[in-house]
């Protein structure tokens, strides 16, 4: 004990233990849905771990990129578990952050005193969108190319400076070796920043403390010691339960990696085992499947007034919503479980229609298909702006003192 | 430390003053980070003209030829392209090419030097795909109405075979047209406009 006496006085070890872990309580009745957070960092760490290690075979240059992915693949030392574990790992974080999402709106987590704990989840959501999105040109495969090309224009869409905005991102009048050597850099340095806010993301959760499903402020109810009668010290009980979930989650993952690391051209789209050809694009493109919802809703809006910006516009105003989101639910209650049948139904419309869209995005745009995207966006945005409305009127249950 | 005789408003001067330095310090070292993402000297050479060969290109047919890391298309119409050409007008969005997106010898109605072959950049100005020639007439997944033109795979833009944007797709103008020339009468220059207008 004595060489911590001795850590102790540099350094505050036990303090941190104590109150992030040991002495952190977390309320009692955590379900299924609380795995998710502890599941993205550990894929988070997956990531940065796999990413590092493909950086010491890929070359982020227009002429070997493509080459150096094969040969990751075929020669390197385990290359091709690596490589898999990477890009498994990609879409594995999106799940686990879509659900993650989903029960925040389910249990109302992004409810006072948490805005900002969600702002900052949001925050993240978006670092990990660019970052995902620069990963995908490295390969230098032809969906590769070719979706930087779409996503890069989409600036280039901005009136007046998107031009210059677009050559600025590019480094270059197209996509070339200059686009692929920054993107290579910042896909390296962003894993980072995304690391540095997952650690402010859990300073703010553990200022206002968790949600629950109930959600019920534990803090309101503690016993003579301060300590919340409804809470649980995080360790051991909720390490020891979120390693239940890091075994099923890692069953599920390595079913995938090892049998189906493709998923069918959804993780790795198929015109991606073909090296990028600037002149000719490929007949059927589409995003990676988990920028797909948005990319639908960008298709779903017209050209008007000879620009392509309202699309974009209408795209990035689908991820605004999520910011806004603390200020747009009026109800008196958080949880779902204490919700009435209007809010319900509308969650349940909303992540229906994020499903369609996700699926419409990745087919081709034509007549009956973009009516139907058209539709989906309005109720994609309709569930958050009708918000101050319907969760005004609707009825709610009574939330009991202690957590059920 | 006493707080006695403390000047506060000289203090609080110097404090705004050390720190307006610093801010304007950080944006001039922001400027070389900021400034190495513009195009290298050597993207910003690369834009030398591009030679097309059109000798062997047959009535119907076209060649892709690559000028600033971008598919330019020379494509040589029939007789029964151009009629068509005409019958357009009404379901294009710029049918006599006023948007600024074609030299000035090509502002015209088959939007080229020669009404027999049409140079385009083919890149979509919705988002940057490249759009796919699409000759044939009446195919089946482009509907009965369709003479032949530019179809974009990614977002559904259609174009004419003056690579005129249809009205009512993703796609808010007409493709561009690079300034040519033709050195003679099988040989194009893309890139320069050969001095005369």
């Amino acid at each position: 004990m004595s060489f911590m006496n001795w850590l102790d006085e540099r350094y505050p070890a036990t303090q941190v233990w104590k109150e992030h872990l040991a002495e952190y309580y977390a309320p009692k009745n955590f379900n299924f849905w609380y795995f998710f957070g502890s599941l993205a960092m550990l894929v988070l760490v997956n990531q940065i771990l796999t990413g590092v290690w493909l950086a010491m075979s890929y070359k982020p240059d227009a002429e070997l990129a493509f080459g150096s992915v094969e040969f990751i693949m075929r020669d390197v030392e385990w290359g091709w578990l690596i490589r898999y574990m990477h890009s498994t790992g990609a879409s594995a974080f999106f799940i686990v952050i879509y659900l993650h999402m989903f029960r925040g709106l389910m249990y109302g987590s992004y409810r006072g005193p948490r805005e900002l704990l969600w702002i900052i989840g949001v925050i993240i959501y978006v670092v990990m969108m660019a970052t995902a999105f620069m990963g995908y040109l490295l390969p230098w495969g032809q969906m590769s190319f070719w979706g930087a090309q779409v996503i890069v224009n989409l600036f280039s869409a901005v009136p007046f400076v998107g031009e210059e905005l677009g050559i600025f991102i590019r480094g270059d009048f197209v996509i070339s070796d200059a686009t692929l050597n920054r993107f290579f850099s910042l896909h390296f340095l962003l894993p980072f920043v995304l690391a540095a806010l997952v650690f402010v993301h859990i300073v703010a959760l553990h200022k206002v403390g968790s949600n629950n499903p109930d959600g019920i402020e534990i803090k309101k109810n503690k016993d003579e010691n301060g300590i919340p009668r409804d809470g649980i010290p995080f360790h051991p009980y909720y390490s020891v339960k979120d390693t239940v979930g890091v075994v099923g989650f890692l069953i599920l993952f390595s079913a995938v990696l090892f049998f189906a690391p493709e998923m069918g051209g959804y993780f790795i789209e198929h015109p991606n085992f073909e090296p990028a050809n600037p002149l000719k694009t490929p007949d059927h493109i589409a995003p990676v499947w988990y920028f797909t919802p948005f990319y639908a809703i960008l298709r779903a809006v017209p050209s008007m007034m000879g620009s392509a910006f309202p699309g974009v516009v209408a795209m990035g105003a689908a991820i605004v919503m999520f910011f806004l989101l603390p200020w747009l639910d009026k109800s008196p209650v958080k949880s779902m479980r204490y919700k009435g049948p209007i809010q319900r139904i509308a969650l349940g419309i909303f992540v229906v229609v994020f499903c369609i869209l996700g699926v419409l995005g990745v087919m081709p745009s034509t007549g009956p298909l973009t009516l139907l995207a058209q539709v989906c966006t309005v109720l994609y945005f309709a569930y958050f702006l009708l918000m101050p409305w319907y969760s005004k009127i609707d009825s709610h249950k009574p939330v009991p003192e202690r957590l059920t | 430390m006493s707080a006695e005789g403390v000047d506060l408003k000289k203090r609080r001067f110097l404090t705004t003053a050390t720190s307006a330095v610093a801010g304007v310090g950080a944006v001039f070292v922001a400027v070389p980070f900021l400034g190495s993402w513009a195009p290298s000297a050597k993207a910003r050479a690369a834009g030398a003209p591009a030679e097309a060969d059109i000798s062997k290109l047959e009535p119907g047919q076209k060649l892709t030829v690559k000028w600033r890391g971008k598919p330019v298309w020379v494509v040589r119409r029939t007789e029964q392209n151009l009629a068509d050409l005409s019958k357009l007008t009404d379901q294009l969005t710029d049918p006599n090419s006023e948007m600024d997106q074609q030299p000035e010898y090509c502002k015209n109605e088959h939007r080229s030097r020669k009404p027999e072959y049409l140079v385009a950049e083919g890149v979509c100005t919705h988002l940057g795909c490249s759009p796919t020639y699409r000759p044939e007439m009446a195919p089946a997944d482009l509907g009965a109405d369709w003479v032949g033109g530019f179809f974009c795979p990614c977002h559904g833009s259609r174009f004419d075979l003056a690579a005129r944007v249809y009205s009512g797709v993703p796609a808010p103008k007409n493709l561009s047209v690079p300034p040519y020339y033709f050195m003679t009468e099988s040989l194009i220059l893309i890139g320069e406009d050969g001095g005369a207008a």
